[in-house]
């Protein structure tokens, strides 16, 4: 198979290194040859984070370049568009509708954009867009926002459900599985809406 | 498995037994990984020199060893370096070194190769986490083979890269006895000088041993009407454009460089191309041979390489993706909320003190709307540039001028520099932001902070006494949540007329055993839309229809934004986190 390519981005402390430790797992234990890549230092203190997950039968490049993502998962609607470069013609965003303030926003030099789905959505992307921040308090914890959006990312994987929940069982911490899995579900079940037709608004 | 923890797997399968690093992104978890097994010891030295000169101590007494650092690292370790190559070893000698092309996390892009080249060193470039593993195994033989330390290079795509490796088991390597060697031990002059013709004729076996060795291969390729020589992650790159194209000479050793096997590979194509991040290290090899070749005249000397870039330069269709039209406010990395750096921080802007930096967390001290830092050097450069700084300014300078560095980076480098102050007298005040964790590697211990790598109760500097030991009379201790007390103490030392050292002391907001307050929240009847509360630059703190707002998942109640409110309009939650 060609190799596919999944980018996860956010703001620095937002979970992903969880999100794709989880999505890496349960890639090599389907038997595909994977590579993910992340960036540790100084932008993990509250900066634009990027990690990059490749698999198929043969791996070669560690990252994603310009163009070549076929899903970019977000944690926070600015860096989705940030990245949105990144995408493939017509691929798939599975976003947080989650806005933070980067510091130019903080300081006034900059206004947070508005309306940003719908501007990627006319830039050709596909954008499935869900306030993850609500579903995980729902879960149980505010942190739960990286497995609300691999239950929404499930979607976009011929895995069974069981698949994604044995990986779970198998990374995070015993404590929390229950809440995580929680969080999963919440997230899968959510695009049942999108499919119905239901509209899922932009949180503000 | 990452490319960090497969060198550190290496080490432990190769018998390695003593592990001595000082933390530095991309090079930290190799260290942090191999604590993780028992049959290493492992370490966090003060700095590189030390940890390398640890190492070496280990490898003469017979145990094999490792040191890693980061490119910047291994200049601290340069002194080293270059006479541990004279000496060479008795057990295997490993020495981890990993570059940072693009920058993520470092205050320069130099490319550590030319180190092997001029401390006439073996250096081995893995390109993945599999090699990472290999590599580190075969430098302890070729390092025994040939005596000689070795190098082990990294970069941040391959050391933060997580790909599939094979794990064996540890094949213990039995202690080589300690033998008393005047003649290859103790590098006087007359030593040294008999020691110099034995690394040039072991670089030239090595290079010879290089034409034969696997980790030198050509993969073939179906159109000869290119070649490219590439190695590490450009390889990587090059591969996933070209797939079996065109013959490839992949370069698992960079130094030193199989002349024969370069000649023969540059016969067997129509057109040569060097394929390598930033210095045109291998093309200058190739072009010392008189074969021609393309390199940097097509491929950067700046930054990362990648897919797209690599496709562009041969000529090859690249992939391009869609941007939105309008330009998006960036999001630079910022202070945590709760930062402890940020009251000093604010408190040094507010007193329009001339700020020398240096490297850390709190380098983002330069960044808006503090912009407080003026200058970030290297490790340990604060404390000896405001003394330079001092004296040639004189009292005008004195008073105003404060050298701010972390606790880790005083250890590593900060110590000599103050002992400068104190003997050359320059009337200077320091500041040792004391977090009481090495912070930017993300969270290492080191001596200050009373416990080793596995978290073990260890030594303990006291950082007053050290201070007061080098002849500071005036040394004092504040809390950095406390703006009234950093103030009081700024304004003070800066006009007292002796030296003097401001110890600014909490433990960082992200360490797990921090206990936080409940977060704060703005009542809106109260706030008077100043702004205030925004000079601090706190993430947690935002202006929403022009009143203050707090986010309460950020916020850790440190109290600093409440501190600047002309109105106190913030209050607790008083939910406790």
């Amino acid at each position: 198979m060609e190799t596919r390519n999944i980018m996860i981005v956010g703001v620095g402390g937002q979970g992903s290194l969880l999100a794709s430790k989880l999505l890496g797992h349960l890639l090599v234990e389907q038997g595909y040859d994977v590579k993910v890549s992340e960036v540790h230092g100084m932008s993990q203190r509250g900066g634009s984070v990027v990690t990059y997950v490749r698999y198929g039968d043969k791996v070669y490049s560690p990252i994603i370049d310009k163009g070549e993502a076929d899903i970019i998962v977000s944690f926070e609607l600015l860096e989705a568009a940030r990245w949105l470069e990144y995408l493939k013609p017509g691929g798939q965003i599975v976003t947080s509708t989650q806005q933070t303030d980067p510091m130019p926003v903080i300081t006034g030099a900059a206004a947070y954009p508005q309306d940003l789905v719908n501007k990627m959505k006319d830039a050709g992307a596909k954008v499935d867009a869900l306030d993850c921040l609500a579903l995980a308090e729902e879960a149980g914890s505010s942190k739960a926002v990286n497995l609300v959006l691999m239950g929404r990312l499930s979607h976009y994987f011929d895995f069974p459900e069981e698949v994604w929940k044995e990986t779970i069982a198998a990374v995070v911490p015993r404590q929390f599985i229950d809440l995580n899995i929680k969080a999963f579900e919440l997230g899968k079940e959510h695009i049942e809406e999108l499919n119905n037709g239901k509209v899922l608004s932009e949180r503000d | 498995m990452l490319g960090n923890a497969a060198a550190a797997r290496g080490l432990y399968e190769a018998g390695c037994g003593f592990v001595s690093s000082y933390p530095g992104t991309p090079s930290t978890e190799i260290t942090e990984e191999a604590a993780k097994y028992n049959e290493i010891y492992a370490e966090w030295a003060p700095n590189e020199k030390v940890a390398m000169e640890a190492a070496f101590g280990a490898s003469l007494a017979g145990t094999r060893s490792f040191c890693g650092m980061k490119h910047v690292g291994l200049n601290v370790a340069a002194d080293p370096l270059f006479t541990v190559s004279y000496t060479g070893v008795n057990a295997g000698m490993v020495i981890g070194v990993a570059d940072d092309a693009g920058m993520h996390s470092s205050q320069n892009e130099q490319d550590s190769r030319h180190y092997a080249r001029s401390a006439k060193i073996p250096m081995l470039e893995p390109s993945d986490s599999a090699e990472a593993l290999a590599f580190a195994k075969l430098a302890y033989e070729l390092s025994e083979q040939f005596d000689t330390p070795v190098l082990l290079k990294m970069c941040t795509r391959v050391a933060h890269s997580q790909s599939i490796v094979e794990t064996s088991e540890r094949a213990e390597a039995p202690r080589r006895p300690y033998v008393k060697n005047i003649a290859k031990n103790v590098m006087t002059p007359a030593n040294a000088i008999k020691r110099h013709p034995f690394v040039e004729e072991r670089m030239a076996r090595l290079a010879e041993w290089a034409e034969t060795a696997d980790i030198d291969r050509v993969e073939s390729g179906t159109d000869s009407s290119v070649g490219i020589i590439t190695s590490s992650t450009s390889y990587q790159y090059v591969k996933e454009v070209c797939g079996d194209r065109f013959p490839v000479l992949k370069l698992g050793m960079i130094w030193p460089l199989p002349e024969k096997k370069i000649r023969d590979f540059a016969a067997s194509v129509s057109s040569l191309v060097v394929v390598e991040e930033l210095d045109g290290f291998v093309e200058t090899f190739v072009r010392e041979l008189g074969l021609s070749c393309k390199g940097k005249e097509a491929f950067p000397q700046l930054g990362e390489f990648s897919q797209n870039l690599v496709a562009e330069k041969l000529g090859l269709a690249a992939h391009t993706g869609k941007a939105l039209e309008e330009v998006l406010p960036g999001r630079p990395p910022v202070m945590c909320a709760g930062c402890p750096h940020r009251g000093l921080f604010y408190v040094l802007s507010k007193n329009k003190c001339t700020v020398l930096g240096d490297i850390g967390c709190y380098t983002l001290g330069a960044a808006p709307p503090l912009s407080s830092i003026e200058m970030t050097l290297c490790m340990g450069a604060s404390v000896s540039a405001t003394h330079g700084f001092n004296k040639a300014l004189g009292a005008e300078s004195e008073g105003r001028t404060v050298a701010v560095i972390g606790d880790s980076t005083f250890m590593h480098s900060g110590m000599t520099g103050l002992a400068n102050i104190a003997y050359n007298q320059s009337n200077s005040t320091v500041i040792i932001l004391d977090n009481s964790i090495t912070g930017m590697t993300g969270h290492q211990q080191n001596p200050t902070t009373g416990y080793n790598i596995k978290g073990e109760p260890a030594g303990k500097i006291d950082l007053e006494a050290l201070c007061r030991a080098m002849g500071f009379a005036r040394v004092r201790v504040v809390d950095p949540y406390d703006l009234k007390a950093c103030d009081a103490a700024v304004k003070e030392e800066l006009a007292a007329a002796e030296p003097s050292v401001i110890i600014s002391r909490r433990p960082c907001a992200l360490l797990k055993y921090v206990k936080h307050k409940a977060p704060l929240r703005v009542d809106p009847e109260k706030c008077i839309g100043c702004k205030s509360c925004m000079r601090i630059g706190c993430p947690a703190v935002a202006i929403k229809d022009g009143k203050a707002h707090v986010d309460a998942t950020l916020c850790v109640g440190c109290g600093v934004c409440s501190q600047l409110c002309p109105a106190d309009a913030f209050e607790s939650t008083g939910k406790e986190a």
